[in-house]
């Protein structure tokens, strides 16, 4: 398998060129070759089975969503039900694998086994769903921008640079601030809003670079409808790289909420969240350095996981390997 | 003037970019000498940036109290019981707890000289009520005759006077105060900081006094380096009963308790006001002798907010019951690390006034709570919410207290989290907490009056659970218009007794103090209201 | 060249008026009234919170507002503070010095020690150190920042007592060290990938092929061709991270106690000095739009075949 671990971060930051190239004639030579979608897939696949890093990371994520849907397969014990008087932050018993007491307990004298497990579901509800999301909205915007050029993609251009100009965090931070409720949608809803830039460049550059490919040129000289361009031609070869970055950024979303609760603005309890434990596990730091590292670890795990994933997606698609 | 600021800043910019880029350039070697800067007899405490300029009748926060007590001086002041002090004040007498005369100590000067004179009390506690200064202490002289004149109520009021009428100078050193009805505790009141004097130089420029200002305390102002430091300089001709042991003191910003704990360690810092949880267990080993531990007048409580449907017509044993299925003492114990005491009346122990109430209200009986919720009708809904904000370290033991009752009760409980302080109270004033809110008050002076009359009474600002109880206001009425303080104290106490019958809140603890000193300072010692005795501390 | 920085200028107006209407609108939909909230839990007085109010402009139109707040901005007036009185632009130059004084520290760290990771690891791709890297790489990218950040405090300061856990009131060298490198660790890992990735894709590229053949010493050839080619991707990065970095880190700086541009947003968000936070946002977006502009032209210096017309 040589030289796969390859430039999943150039694709990743055209993002920053992208907003020049309206008058800047460069286009990165990462744009994806024009060629039959059944193919690129089909080879990709092909690919991806062969490939340690997909199979290990792909085992992973499955293990995590089976922990997001069905918590109860893992443990029996209740995230929520605190016992102060027998079990405050009671040390682990690490050869008590999969019990209650595995990971021992939090200040509140819970489980923080059963709340590692139960906290699956948020950080990856919003990783999933904020990609899903920004997947979307991005990919429309920069498919319009990038087809139709001229004043629909300086406009659209110009308001991709808007919302990429707002700082990440502090925006997510004054929108979540608005919302009184910190509910998982809340900070789905806040993230998505500020994070679908990045694949609107993508998906523009793209765009741009598969228009100009001669069987656009012979499908529109054929008097093919715009629709039928966009969706039959344009779409699926743009849909590679765009599926590269948003894996990636997937890694990153579940961070970003994370961060969120540890500076205290992102989901509140009783919503239960790894986000959550680790800032108030921050507080244990000297006397239960376990309360903290433990929730970290796992968001650690998860993201390693989406990227491990994102990366070797990446390699398969990427057209220039092959 | 606008331009000029302009270039200013601009100029300021390059400079500030210019000495970033050198230092980033080459300075990486330069290794200077650690920055505490401390001259020789001072200490040091983490106090962080006041939110307001210094002006007494405009800082209600902590931090900005903190600075102002060192540089100002009232008539009096209180020991660590709660017993008057007569600081600036030579005696305070009233006859009918309506007509005050106040005289005052010869000889006093502010810090840039001038004398401390009837004339500077009054002048500056009519500016502070004035309506068009905007002073947020300013309804702390709501007693006194002539404040509805400078002070009037409603909708863009303007003042109709510059002058209340109660004041008046009878000479230099003596002048009266002259309430609009009797209040027999009107003298603890006046140990708040709003009522400090000010002198001529305030009135020709507050907003440069704000930066720079000039009182007439046990420390005179230094030097003030936003958002870093303040430092303030032992006044060598203070002749009052807590004149400062050491020579001076500086009030540094951390970002975190965490950090300043961790300078208290290395040495950079003599004083934390209060150590962060995540040093709370160790703190006392780590500390040995400097830990400081002292209980001191707040009460935390949940307040239920009786304009809900919920609380609109609850039976009060409903709240007795859910009181009794708190486990005050294991989380007080656990969760929040000894930090707070477990209540066992409506009042701190603290305070004048404060008393056993012989009930058992306040102990953990999940059966007697069971039983009292299920004669009072229950809980509507069998779902509470406890309203906090989450920038208050609040978390912990909100979802603790929830989980208890829970646990005990089998009555649903939430926390309602909101992002910070700002939006929690938002939802206070205008009704919209959905089941109970978490209140805290920390004495303003050390009588039991003051838990009860701002709290419960149905017209009182702070009353934001819109409790109103005819009988209760009739108490507190009877209390207020008592002869004597002590007939008040005791007026108040029976209405306490009254309170627990119809559960206006729900007492959960007091606070206490879990602050330190490193090994340079010696007398750390606390006041009623939490804060460190600054002027008392040692340089060893 | 002129031409094309002049209309670039101009282009970053309406993005300029876009991102700080945005925040603006954002900051006035927050819940929780500024002037209210100086009073806490005591007596409050309408009239005055009113009159406050008014004094400040808050009670005028939000794009009234708005409006004005620009047209001072330009002027070099950020307004005042609501609680402290203070000039704005007099707060804001307080907290910056030291979150340029962190931000070029660990952007230091980052070229330096990205850039010589990804040519270390790409001029040998597929090796045990290459593959070594990229692992350490993807690991510093999954473990968020306060773990970073409180791992290294505790154990280079608490356990092997190297560096000062915290940071002064007059930031020292040694003091900065340590944060700056938590704050490097993300985008290190960023450039040690980009640059890895381009270096040993070009290492494939012909004209490396044609320099090898003309016989060019191998240090010129890596040294001038292969990385003058493959540094644009990381100039493109670069550019985008130091608008970021210059925005301050809100977790970094208050792990380590510095009180800068981070912090200052924080404090301001959650007592609603929404012309703090603006301010603030404002700067970070001109500093965003300045370094994009820069990259641009920089690619120029980097790439003979882009002319700027």
């Amino acid at each position: 398998m040589p030289d796969k671990t390859a430039d999943m971060e150039k694709k990743t930051e055209e993002k920053a060129v992208m907003p020049s190239s309206t008058e800047v004639p460069l286009t990165l030579d990462a744009g994806p070759a024009p060629g039959k979608p059944r193919s690129l897939w089909s080879d990709a696949w092909h690919d991806l089975r062969r490939s340690p890093l997909f199979v290990v990371s792909a085992l992973m994520i499955l293990f995590l969503i089976v922990m997001a849907i069905w918590p109860g397969l893992f443990t029996g014990a209740s995230p929520r039900d605190s016992d102060l008087k027998n079990h405050f932050l009671q040390h682990p018993n690490w050869t008590h694998f999969f019990q209650a007491d595995w990971f021992g307990y939090d200040l509140q004298g819970r489980s923080i086994y059963a709340r590692v497990v139960h906290g699956a579901r948020a950080s990856i509800a919003v990783g999933v769903v904020v990609t899903l999301a920004v997947t979307i909205i991005g990919t429309i915007v920069g498919m319009v921008a990038g087809y139709f050029g001229g004043w629909v993609d300086s406009l659209l251009s110009r308001l991709t640079d808007v919302f990429f100009g707002v700082p990440f965090i502090v925006g997510a931070m004054v929108i979540l601030t608005t919302f009184e409720e910190r509910a998982v949608w809340v900070v789905i809803l806040a993230l998505a809003f500020l994070g679908w830039t990045q694949i609107a460049r993508v998906a523009r550059g793209a765009v741009i670079t598969i228009k100009q490919s001669d069987y656009v040129v012979a499908a529109r000289a054929l008097g093919a409808s715009t629709s039928r361009i966009m969706f039959k031609h344009i779409l699926p070869n743009a849909m590679a790289p765009i599926i590269v970055v948003a894996t990636i950024a997937l890694g990153g979303y579940i961070g970003a909420e994370a961060t969120l609760s540890y500076l205290g603005i992102g989901l509140a309890e009783p919503t239960v969240s790894w986000g959550i434990d680790v800032a108030s596990g921050k507080d244990q730091l000297r006397n239960a350095p376990f309360v903290l590292m433990i929730p970290s670890v796992m968001v650690a795990i998860t993201v390693l996981s989406f990227l491990m994933f994102g990366d070797a997606v990446r390699n398969a698609l990427d057209p220039k390997m092959r | 003037m606008r331009g000029a600021k302009s270039a200013k800043w601009v100029a300021g910019a390059i400079v500030v970019a210019l000495a970033a880029t050198a230092c980033g350039g080459n300075d990486d070697g330069g290794d200077k000498p650690k920055a505490s800067g401390k001259p020789a007899g001072y200490v040091s405490i983490d106090v962080g940036e006041p939110q307001k300029a210094l002006i007494p009748a405009d800082t209600n926060e902590s931090l900005g109290s903190y600075v102002i007590q060192s540089l100002f001086t009232q008539l009096l002041d209180f020991d660590a019981d709660g017993n008057i002090v007569y600081t600036n004040a030579e005696s305070i007498e009233t006859k009918d707890s309506k007509t005050w005369t106040v005289k005052l100590k010869k000889g006093w000067k502010f810090h840039d000289g001038t004398p401390v004179t009837s004339q500077s009390y009054i002048d500056a506690w009519n500016w502070s009520a004035n309506i068009d200064n905007k002073m947020q202490n300013a309804f702390w002289f709501e007693d006194i005759k002539g404040y509805e004149d400078v002070h009037p109520e409603g909708e863009g009021a303007k003042a109709k006077a510059k002058e209340m009428s109660g004041l008046k100078a009878v000479d230099d050193t003596t002048f009266t105060i002259e309430l609009d009805k009797s209040v027999p505790y009107f003298e603890y009141k006046l140990g708040y900081a709003t009522w400090a004097p000010l002198p001529k130089a305030f009135f020709d420029d507050p907003k440069a006094f704000g930066q720079k200002p000039i009182g007439n305390g046990p420390y005179s102002f230094e030097k003030w380096t936003h958002k870093k430091l303040i430092q303030v300089k032992a006044n060598e001709d203070y002749t009052g009963p807590n004149k400062a042991k050491n020579k001076g003191v500086q009030f540094k910003n951390y970002a975190t308790v965490e950090a300043a704990y961790q300078d208290v360690l290395s040495g950079n810092l003599d004083m934390i006001r209060q150590v962060g949880p995540k040093d709370l267990p160790k703190y006392k080993s780590d500390l040995g002798d400097g830990a400081v531990e002292q209980e001191y007048a707040a009460v935390q409580s949940i307040v239920p907010a009786f304009y809900t449907k919920q609380w609109k017509d609850v039976d009060p044993k409903v709240m007795q019951g859910l009181s009794m299925a708190i486990d005050r003492e294991t989380i007080t114990k656990t969760v929040l690390n000894n930090t707070r005491k477990p209540a066992k009346s409506f009042t701190p122990p603290q305070v004048k006034g404060n008393q056993d109430l012989d009930t058992e209200v306040f102990d953990y009986n999940p059966d007697e709570a069971k039983k009292l919720i299920k004669e009072g009708g229950g809980v509507p809904d069998n779902k509470i919410f406890i309203q906090y904000n989450t920038d208050g370290g609040h978390k912990e033991w909100v979802t603790a207290v929830c989980e208890s009752i829970r646990n005990a009760t089998g009555v649903e409980c939430l926390g309602d989290a909101k992002p910070d302080f700002a939006t929690d109270l938002e939802a206070r004033d205008n009704d919209e907490v959905k089941s109970f809110y978490r209140g805290g008050w920390v004495a303003d002076y050390p009588l039991n009056v003051n838990f009860m009359r701002e709290l419960y009474g149905t017209t009182a600002e702070a009353n934001n659970g819109r409790f109103s109880d005819k009988e209760v206001d009739e108490l507190f009425k009877k209390g207020d218009n008592a002869k004597t303080l002590e007939e008040s104290i005791k007026l108040y106490q029976e209405a306490e007794k009254v309170l627990v019958e119809k559960m206006p809140a729900i007492p959960l603890w007091t606070y206490q103090i879990n602050g330190g000193h490193g090994k340079d300072v010696d007398n750390v010692k606390v006041d009623f209201h939490g804060d460190f005795e600054v002027t008392e501390v040692t340089v060893k | 060249m002129g031409r094309y920085v002049a209309r670039r200028l101009l282009q970053m107006i309406p993005v300029f008026i876009g991102s700080t209407l945005l925040i603006f609108l954002m900051m006035f939909a927050l819940p929780g009234d500024p002037v209210r909230a100086l009073a806490g839990e005591q007596a409050v007085d309408q009239a005055q919170i009113a009159a406050l109010k008014a004094e400040l402009g808050l009670d005028r139109p939000i794009l009234v507002q708005y409006v004005s707040y620009i047209g001072n901005v330009f002027q070099g007036d950020f307004g005042t503070q609501i609680a402290s009185q203070r000039p704005i632009s007099e707060v804001i130059l307080d907290a910056y010095p030291v979150t340029i004084q962190l931000a070029l520290f660990a952007f230091t760290f980052i070229v330096v020690a990205g850039i010589l990771l990804g040519v270390i690891a790409g001029l040998k791709p597929n090796s045990i150190r290459d593959r070594g890297l990229l692992g350490l790489t993807l690991l510093l990218i999954a473990v968020p920042s306060f773990v970073t950040g409180y791992t290294a405090q505790f154990v280079f300061s608490f356990k092997m007592g190297l560096v000062p856990p915290n940071v002064g009131l007059e930031p020292s060298w040694n003091e900065m060290l340590m944060p700056a490198m938590v704050l490097a660790s993300l985008s290190l890992a960023y450039v040690a990938r980009l640059t890895r990735t381009s270096i040993a894709e070009n290492l494939r590229a012909d004209y490396m092929r044609t320099a090898t053949a003309k016989g060019l010493p191998r240090r010129r050839i890596v040294g001038i061709h292969l990385m003058r080619n493959s540094l644009i991707p990381v100039v493109t990065f670069l550019g985008t991270d130091i608008g970021s970095l210059m925005g301050g880190a809100i977790v970094t700086e208050g792990i380590f106690n510095i009180k800068g541009v981070g912090g200052l947003i924080y404090e301001a968000l959650g007592r609603r000095e929404g012309a703090t936070v603006v301010g603030v946002v404002t700067i970070i977006v001109i500093v965003y739009l300045l370094a994009s502009l820069i990259v641009d032209l920089l690619y120029a210096v980097l790439d003979p075949r882009i002319r700027y017309a």
